[in-house]
């Protein structure tokens, strides 16, 4: 019995513990991005460049299929329910609606968590396991400027990109189904995709993905700064940043949710 | 004043690291336990001592990537304990570190490896940059490779590269972990000769921590012999080889048997066969 209380304090204090050390990085980064053109140490461009294309342009596949297939999926079952009530037409909205707040950030973040997030984990992971983060801080080299800062800023500016593309490719994945098997006239789908679709969808469903770019920036490169123990300690970190990325979006994204649209404020 | 003065007449030479009383405890075992050391402008100093008797730990805790449990570390005149950040990247500047594992940085070439400290730290424009490139991987022998990555070099060609990234700031200390550690003997000689003609032509003081006996004696102007945690011995290499102390002898001789004992019995083999 005192085991089981000794082993719950103990997990508890490391969990608090590393949300500390979690926010702590976050603060680092922060400052390095904003403080670091002013002490002439920004972090290097081409190595921010280099993360862009790897976190957004090489991710565009991946998140084109997603997008595509969960707009259909939801104009097949949402038309399945609406077809009972004669409102067929509502389809439309029902994807753009669901895609732009909910479903466009979250499957863009999990892709990206599971793609990119990984990569990075086991990247950073490597090199301090490799003595290269240790190399890094004796050649003066601060490990945050030079690795976390072009990954954060990489992902959360590529995160909304690629989401706002999900939201229109997973549209157009509904105006298939939309058009070509509920026959439904091409220029009113599309007419009733856009005018239920309001502002507040938008930019919260991006304000979320923003989120998220941070979260999996900091979640995976925090892991992998953490990393101990040769190539079984990189496997077991890069499994275990996206484990805790996986829990972490769709945590946020319930709290966000109710932040937006269910709080009475 | 007079006192110092004294001391510097004492000593003959300028102290450039001071490792005063090192405790360095991680959770209940104590790896370090009470080291003081100094090391002089100029000389090749060697930390000798067995696997796991926490001289990799020391030398970590000179170059301020770990922090003691108590104690001070004086390198090059500053009390880098008490430093942080960019107080601590300014001494950092100064000195050079060849790791255990070369730890080049695998997505950069060579020549990228050995100009990045050029390129953050200085403003040297890009012409001067390469030329200085061309110099240092000349010294270590390497020039021409500037191209390759990392995964595409013998596990010597890596540590020489290392070495050359490690002397691209022109650093007054340049510290080696294991320098010989994993080459063959041929490979192992070439090093220590580099260690020795770097140290020759760049005037710079060297601290090397090994166990390999045969570069010890090779490349060093001093030797302190480290155990448990402790120095056994600090001296000269006609000195450490003259000790009268056994378990330095046991360790130059390499012998299985002696005070320092191999297998570390914590109770009794019996009690613990039959505890089941």
């Amino acid at each position: 019995m005192s085991n089981f209380i000794y082993r719950t304090g103990k997990t508890t204090l490391d969990l608090i513990g590393h949300i500390k050390e979690i926010l702590s990085l976050l603060y680092t980064t922060v400052s390095w991005i904003f403080t670091g053109p002013f002490r002439k140490k920004p972090a290097s461009r081409p190595s921010i460049f280099q993360q862009m294309v790897f976190a957004g342009v090489q991710s565009i596949v991946i998140v084109f299929f997603i997008a595509l297939f969960t707009g259909i999926v939801i104009a097949m079952q949402s038309a399945y329910q609406l077809k009972q009530l004669g409102a067929i037409i509502y389809v439309a909205p029902m994807v753009s609606i669901s895609m732009a707040r909910e479903l466009g950030p979250v499957f863009t973040a999990l892709v990206v968590a599971g793609r990119v997030g990984s990569a990075i984990t086991a990247e950073i992971g490597t090199m301090k396991v490799s003595e290269q983060i240790e190399a890094l801080e004796t050649l003066a080299l601060d490990p945050v400027r030079f690795l976390v800062v072009p990954r954060f800023l990489a992902l959360i500016v590529m995160l909304p990109c690629l989401t706002i593309m999900a939201d229109i490719i997973g549209v157009l994945g509904g105006m298939l189904v939309g058009v070509f098997n509920l026959k439904l006239n091409f220029y009113r789908y599309m007419s009733f995709s856009f005018d239920f679709l309001t502002w507040k969808d938008v930019w919260t469903g991006l304000l979320k993905s923003f989120c998220f770019g941070a979260v999996i920036s900091m979640i995976a490169c925090y892991v992998g700064l953490d990393t101990r123990g040769g190539a079984e300690g990189v496997g077991r970190a890069t499994t275990l940043s996206v484990v805790i990325s996986f829990i972490l979006i769709v945590l946020f994204d319930c709290i966000l949710t109710g932040l937006f649209y269910f709080s009475n404020v | 004043m007079i006192s110092f003065i004294m001391k510097e007449n004492t000593e003959g030479r300028e102290v450039v690291i001071e490792v005063k009383d090192l405790v360095r405890k991680f959770g209940d075992r104590t790896v370090l336990n009470g080291v003081d050391l100094k090391v002089y402008k100029g000389e090749t100093f060697v930390i000798m001592g067995g696997s796991g008797c926490g001289k990799s730990t020391l030398l970590r805790h000179i170059i301020g990537n770990l922090k003691p449990t108590s104690g001070r570390v004086m390198l090059l005149g500053q009390d880098i304990t008490e430093r942080y950040g960019e107080e601590l990247d300014e001494v950092r500047k100064k000195i050079g570190m060849s790791f255990q594992s070369s730890a080049l940085f695998d997505s950069m070439t060579v020549g990228e490896n050995v100009s990045l400290p050029l390129k953050e730290h200085t403003k040297l424009d890009k012409g001067v940059i390469e030329i200085m490139i061309k110099m240092k991987l000349e010294l270590v022998g390497l020039r021409g490779f500037e191209d390759l990555l990392p995964s595409e070099l013998s596990g010597g060609m890596r540590k020489r590269v290392g070495l050359a990234r490690a002397i691209a700031m022109d650093p007054q200390i340049i510290f080696y972990d294991e320098p010989t550690a994993g080459l063959d003997p041929i490979v192992a000689a070439v090093i220590d000769k580099l260690i020795i003609d770097l140290s020759k032509k760049l005037s710079v003081t060297t601290v090397v921590v090994t166990h390999d006996m045969k570069s010890v004696f090779t490349i060093a102007d001093r030797i302190a012999m480290l155990y448990e945690g402790k120095v056994l011995e600090v001296g000269t290499c006609d000195e450490i080889k003259n000790s009268k102390n056994e378990m330095v002898q046991q360790f130059i001789n390499g012998s299985p048997d002696g005070p320092i004992r191999f297998f570390q019995q914590k109770d009794d083999y019996l009690e613990s066969l039959f505890k089941a």
